[in-house]
């Protein structure tokens, strides 16, 4: 991997609080036009992961590159091209929508003739020129968040980073969020570094994650790659709860084609597998006589990856 | 410096609609309006055809119940730089704005100068505009126009008044700056300014009185206890400030000579010049000013090394 392919590149980038080491070492590289997921638990050092790469915070040792510029040492090159939504998003509430992306346009050197032409743009794409003019104390969770992704497209930026963009939404208002954002991936080439608690809901749009714990990064890939590292190469899980197991059975279903592993936990199985062969498995414990009271399937469960991985600490 | 401009026009907008600042003016106004009348319907007393400074009495003159404009200034000055600088730092961060902004592409000074200045802006207007409508009134009541030094001692006082506004100021951003909450940094800056104003003055007489007894009648011992009460209560930019705007504002007046006490009942003095009036108040000034300055320089170094996160 080049360096011409990356937008963010840490090198050996290490934060301290008070002898605390909050990040660790960090060595990752984010493509350009990928949708990349930071995960990891509250605490692990998302946050201050995204503060340096912006420039918020000074690393204690190491250094973060945006887009070839050093995030420590210039940082209003890395914020011009860099739109970053912090966790808790806050607004002037006594000013309207209209008004706060104003003043983001002039803090970002926009014409002010071409002002009002921009904010009509991003509204659009935020859909949201209906409450242009309406105060933001009025607004919900969700249309902030809405129209913080409007405030970053201002600027129309490269890179945005969005800490937690899902947090506090319900699942509708959170799937349309993350719509948005696979939209301007795919729309405007924009690359994402989102970071994140909410496992199931970034697996559908993240290229690549990484996960994060203690400060160090534990392990990075696409999400079928971090399932097989787990699973010993398996891509689906299917549980089953039976009326009864038995070691026929589970030897039989060890011999079912494209069948990797049989895990037994008390009257429930875990098959893992390469292919969806549900029909195959039921067919077999029919014919064993068996009743099957429960039957899922997991693919590229994100969540089991994370669970795995923070079940080792 | 766009960044500078743009914050300080949007800070400017922000004061200019708020509650506070028509509360705060409302008030200054009737201050004002009130030692106005109370200036005027006392000035035939005070003012001879001798006094050559008629126009400044106006600020100056005070009635038997309400106190003179300079007493009411004095008071409300501190009031203003600390209600128009007690947040402007923690209410951003505590709203998530600080964050947004700091990732625009602006140095982060631009910020904290930008509200400085407008903070200072919006003081100085209410001084000068209340000074202004005294003066307005002043001129069509008494029918005597200011003479150039009249007008020269007013420009002074006005810029006297916005420096001693600035000490307020920066040291209500400095606890904007250092502490989370706005409640917290308000009750502290209120608190400095009531010890400075309240409280200074009755622990210096009690030091002095401590070291040099008033019992003994002795004028060594008088002026040797004055000493020190007066030493300890300049501590407080408050006194300095007194001392120079009354000094600036009554011709006559100069700093207080306390060989003279008790000794001879001091004559009707000659009025000075305004050069001779900066000078005695020149170390009052520059104290002030650089009061200002290191607390808005504290403030700024904070600031800039601050780490600013969104929880």
């Amino acid at each position: 991997m080049s360096d011409e392919n990356n937008i963010i590149i840490s090198k050996g980038l290490s934060k301290k609080y008070n002898e605390h080491l909050v990040v660790d070492n960090l060595n990752l590289a984010i493509e350009k036009g990928e949708i990349f997921g930071l995960l990891g638990p509250n605490g692990a050092g998302k946050s201050t992961f995204i503060l340096m790469a912006t420039g918020l915070t000074e690393p204690s040792s190491g250094s973060i590159n945006v887009a070839g510029f050093n995030s420590t040492r210039q940082p209003l090159e890395v914020k011009r091209i860099t739109g970053y939504l912090p966790e808790k998003i806050g607004f002037y509430n006594d000013m309207t929508a209209r008004g706060n992306l104003a003043y983001t346009a002039e803090l970002n050197n926009i014409p002010y003739r071409e002002i009002s032409k921009k904010i009509d743009e991003v509204l659009e794409i935020v859909t949201m020129t209906k409450k242009k003019n309406q105060l933001v104390k009025t607004f919900s969770k969700g249309m902030k968040q809405r129209l913080g992704i409007a405030d970053v497209l201002i600027k129309d930026p490269r890179l945005v980073i969005f800490d937690e963009p899902t947090e506090g939404l319900d699942l509708k208002v959170a799937n349309q969020i993350l719509q948005t954002i696979l939209d301007l991936n795919k729309q405007k080439n924009i690359t994402f570094l989102l970071s994140s608690h909410q496992l199931n809901l970034m697996q559908k749009i993240c290229s690549r994650v990484g996960i994060l714990s203690k400060g160090k990064l534990i392990s990075e890939g696409t999400v079928e790659n971090l399932g097989r590292k787990l699973f010993g190469g398996g891509k689906y899980r299917i549980e089953l709860e039976l009326e009864k197991v038995t070691d026929t059975l589970i030897e039989k279903l060890k011999k079912l084609d494209k069948v990797l592993n049989v895990n037994k936990v008390g009257n429930q199985l875990q098959v893992i597998c390469d292919k969806d062969i549900r029909q195959d498995i039921s067919r077999l414990i029919a014919t064993e006589d068996i009743l099957i009271t429960r039957m899922d399937m997991k693919q590229d469960a994100l969540e089991e990856i994370y669970l795995k991985y923070f079940k080792e600490e | 410096m766009r960044s500078i401009l743009t914050v300080y026009r949007k800070e400017l907008t922000d004061h200019f609609s708020s509650n506070k600042f028509l509360i705060l003016l409302a008030l200054i106004y009737i201050a004002g309006l009130s030692s106005t009348y109370v200036a005027l319907t006392n000035i035939r007393g005070v003012a001879s055809s001798l006094s050559p400074h008629v126009f400044l009495y106006l600020f100056t003159i005070r009635g038997d119940v309400l106190p003179s404009f300079i007493d009411f200034i004095s008071f409300f000055i501190p009031i203003i730089g600390i209600i128009f600088g007690f947040d402007a730092i923690n209410s951003e961060k505590n709203s998530g704005n600080l964050s947004r902004i700091l990732s625009q592409p602006i140095y982060r000074d631009s910020v904290i100068n930008g509200k400085f200045l407008a903070g200072i802006t919006t003081l100085s207007i209410i001084i000068a505009s209340i000074v202004f409508i005294i003066s307005g009134i002043g001129l069509f009541s008494i029918g005597v126009p200011p003479t150039s030094e009249e007008i020269l001692r007013i420009f002074f006082f006005i810029l006297i008044c916005i420096f001693y506004g600035g000490f307020w100021m920066g040291l209500s951003i400095l606890f904007s700056v250092t502490m989370e909450k706005t409640a917290a940094s308000i009750l502290t800056a209120i608190a400095i300014w009531i010890f400075l104003m309240f409280f200074l003055p009755i622990i210096a007489n009690a030091i002095a009185n401590g070291i040099a007894p008033p019992e003994n009648a002795s004028i060594a011992n008088q002026i040797r206890n004055f000493n020190i009460a007066h030493s300890i209560s300049r501590i407080s930019p408050s006194t300095l400030f007194g001392e120079a705007i009354s000094i600036i504002l009554i011709p006559t007046n100069r700093l207080f000579q306390p060989t003279l006490l008790n000794i001879v009942q001091t004559p009707p003095q000659n009025p000075l010049s305004l050069g001779q009036s900066l000078i005695q108040v020149w170390p009052q000034l520059v104290i002030i000013v650089s009061l200002a300055i290191i607390c808005f320089a504290i403030s700024y170094i904070i600031f800039m090394k601050q780490e600013i996160r969104s929880t």
